[in-house]
């Protein structure tokens, strides 16, 4: 008798996988859910908001002064860069400019902190990748950055010294030597992480051609930073809308050719390089003279003068229990964050409080992108299309 | 003159039949345009030579509770030439709605489920209009005014618990 | 050469037991468990804000956690014993962080790294839930915002020194 063997028709269907919200290398509380075809993505959703934190309400019931608190705690990787962008916003819905040693300080601090966020990323995405030792050498040079911070501010991360108007005070003593033996030495650490990482055969089978993202793609999704250089976008804040005197420094603006991860980490290694060059160029020229704006009505009265005055004192105490109360008007001030525009929209109606802030964040709309960049790849490289974005998820749910 | 405001003087002199309002204001241009013809709008910036072509920005501004409440902005940008506009439409009653603009950018799309999410603003014609932030089973849209900041009374000096926003409390708009 | 008689034996006998007391510690299992546990505590991978780059940093060169047996973060939860709340818990993220503690296996133990793990820390609306002790037990608070990484070491060898304390009454 004739058996008749049949074998099962082949069938195929999507697989639908859950990455996140608590995973290692989505670099906080991201959740993925992918549509997977054997190992090929066929679609990705981001899931966001685990880490919303209502700061654009939260900032809508505080002064103008109180709120300065809180852009530290939105980015928590540059901290300096986004207590500058809140205080700039400020800054032009009352049409004052700081003092110019306050502008060219807050330059070589902003830089620093980018310096920061920039090898954290480096550590951070190493580690996913299994480099793991990078991530030792990076912190290493990102704890003498926040040393430098630390002694200026008080505070390793959440600073809390740029004021509507200038800085809360002067720099210390040493400042210079101190920012100047640590530029001195970052290229040579900068050129070990290179030896590490750019000639590394593994490295670059993992990041080249992978996670391409077209300039098309980055102007119609509005990715910006070191995701949209990457692609080709040229465009810096720093350069195409000048701030804080960046025009009058010398630097350049790194821009990648494929759009691939690779390129987004060769942008993110000379965007370090360049501003490093511009600490040099700041600390030449770093003026003397005040720190903060003299204007009663916005900055605080020395408090030397407190004690001569009454006209001092009824000031401060006019902008301690009450602050400041700016024009009616909106206005947008942007800076180059390392994850690209970060911008504030301030609204206001004449009151001490804002009517609205808004949070324009690079982190969100670059993750925007991530579909885009992982479409039929492999899901392994979700994991590293991830790290060359760069998000942190407090700036992406805020 | 500015880049910005020239750029929004030849879109207004493009739509003709279109209301178009310009503000200036700290040298940033703002520009006032019906809801209805939004789209139109858009479009001719993003398409203008030297125009806008990247959205940079959607979000929307709350001001119970003054009629119309809503407004939503638009920030638009051009990297080269530099320039920098923001159209603004306004919109009232509680159940407000307004057209997609996800046609135009695919940077719309998560900028317009915030904004739903957040101020309950329907944008018509949007691919997958969802909650993004907050859970989905959420009540409410928090950034409305009438939306409470639902704070905590916090221990402050003698243990008197006190809101933390009533401490500095809100004064009167000065002109 | 050995001396024979009662006295020289009881001497020999004296010698042994010294010889005993030196070479052999005497404890309770407990406690002996409790000193096991509290050189090898495997932390959660669980990064949420501000406070998980400064967790990282007490792991990386400079603090160097490993000091204390706890340099290995792991990604799952089922083979930690500690969870470092290390950042701010939305409502959106509580189910899922209560999720993550019921995953981890007995004995188990958490740290509330920050004011906003602590009790909600400079924000205070609807978004947040004022401090992470409303969903799960919390055995050690740090203040900072965020800590330094030598205040959470300190709250690690705070940790420690509980779990030897409470040896045995878990």
């Amino acid at each position: 008798m004739e058996t008749e063997i049949t074998t099962p028709e082949a069938r195929t269907e999507t697989l639908t996988i859950n990455m996140g919200p608590q995973h290692p290398s989505t670099h906080g509380v991201l959740r993925l859910v992918l549509e997977l075809e054997g190992e090929v993505i066929m679609g990705t959703t981001p899931v966001i908001g685990y880490l919303h934190t209502g700061f654009e309400k939260e900032m809508e019931n505080r002064t103008y002064h109180q709120n300065i608190v809180f852009p530290a705690r939105i980015e928590y990787l540059a901290t300096f860069i986004e207590e500058t962008a809140y205080c700039l916003a400020v800054e032009k819905l009352l049409g004052i400019t700081p003092p110019p040693r306050a502008e060219v300080a807050r330059v070589i601090l902003s830089e620093l902190s980018r310096i920061a966020s920039h090898l954290l990323w480096l550590g951070s995405s190493a580690l996913d990748l299994n480099v793991s030792s990078l991530f030792l050498y990076t912190f290493q040079d990102r704890e003498e950055i926040l040393d430098i911070l630390e002694m200026v501010t008080g505070q390793r991360m959440m600073h809390g010294y740029v004021r509507i108007g200038g800085l809360q005070w002067d720099m210390p003593d040493g400042f210079e030597a101190r920012v100047r033996r640590f530029i001195d030495h970052l290229p040579g650490r900068l050129d070990e992480s290179d030896r590490l990482l750019t000639d590394n055969l593994i490295w670059r089978k993992r990041t080249e051609g992978i996670a391409l993202l077209t300039k098309d793609d980055a102007l119609r999704y509005g990715c910006t930073g070191p995701i949209g250089r990457g692609s080709g976008v040229n465009y810096d804040v720093r350069k195409t809308f000048p701030y804080s005197g960046y025009d009058q420094y010398e630097f350049d603006v790194p821009l990648g050719k494929n759009g691939d991860a690779f390129d987004r980490y060769l942008v993110r290694m000379e965007e370090m390089r360049q501003s490093r060059r511009i600490i040099q160029q700041a600390l030449d020229r770093l003026p003397g003279g005040p720190v903060l704006v003299d204007d009663r009505k916005v900055a605080l009265p020395p408090r030397a003068e407190l004690v001569r005055s009454m006209e001092a004192v009824i000031h401060q105490f006019k902008l301690v229990s009450e602050g400041l109360h700016p024009p009616v008007g909106e206005v947008y001030a942007a800076v180059e964050a390392p994850r690209g525009e970060k911008g504030y929209y301030v609204v206001s109606d004449g009151s001490n409080r804002p009517v609205r802030v808004r949070v324009r964040s690079g982190s969100f709309n670059n993750l925007q992108a991530l579909p885009v960049m992982v479409y039929k790849g492999y899901i392994s490289d979700v994991v590293v299309a991830v790290a060359s974005i760069d998000i942190v998820l407090g700036d992406v749910d805020r | 003159m500015s880049r910005a405001a020239e750029l929004a003087a030849q879109v207004r002199g493009r739509l003709a039949e279109t209301d178009l309002q310009l503000v200036e204001f700290r040298d940033e241009t703002t520009v006032i345009a019906p809801a209805e013809q939004i789209i139109d709008v858009l479009r001719t910036f993003r398409d203008a030579p030297d125009g806008t072509p990247v959205l940079t920005d959607l979000t929307a501004v709350d001001r119970f509770p003054a009629e119309p409440r809503f407004e939503v902005v638009y920030l638009l940008t051009g990297y080269a030439p530099p320039v920098r506009v923001r159209v603004k439409a306004r919109l009232a009653g509680d159940t407000p709605s307004i057209a997609s603009a996800t046609a135009l950018w695919p940077a719309a799309n998560w900028l317009e489920r915030e904004v739903y999410d957040l101020f309950g603003i329907r944008f018509e014609g949007h691919p997958n209009l969802t909650r993004i932030l907050l859970p989905d089973d959420w009540g409410g849209h928090p950034l409305r005014k009438d939306f409470p900041l639902t704070e905590e009374p916090v221990q402050f000096i003698n243990h008197v618990p006190r809101i933390p926003g009533a401490i500095i409390p809100k004064t009167p708009p000065r002109p | 050469m050995a001396v024979a008689g009662p006295a020289a034996e009881r001497a020999a006998a004296d010698g042994e037991a010294a010889q005993f007391e030196k070479r052999v510690l005497t404890t309770t299992v407990d406690r002996m468990v409790a000193w096991a546990r509290r050189g090898s505590i495997w932390p959660a991978q669980f990064g949420l804000a501000c406070c998980a780059i400064e967790m990282m940093g007490a792991a990386a060169a400079r603090f160097d956690m490993a000091r204390f047996g706890s340099e290995l973060f792991r990604a799952s939860p089922r083979q930690a014993d500690l969870l470092i709340v290390s950042g701010r818990v939305s409502q959106k993220m509580a189910p899922v962080l209560r999720h993550i503690y019921d995953q981890m296996l007995e004995p188990k133990w958490v740290i509330a790294m920050g004011d906003c793990a602590s009790c909600g820390g400079v924000f205070n609306n609807y978004a947040l839930v004022q401090g992470v002790d409303k969903i799960v037990p919390v055995d050690v608070y740090v203040a900072g915002c965020p800590p330094r990484p030598e205040a959470l070491l300190y709250g690690f060898m705070k940790l420690q020194e509980k779990i030897t304390r409470t040896a045995g009454r878990r």
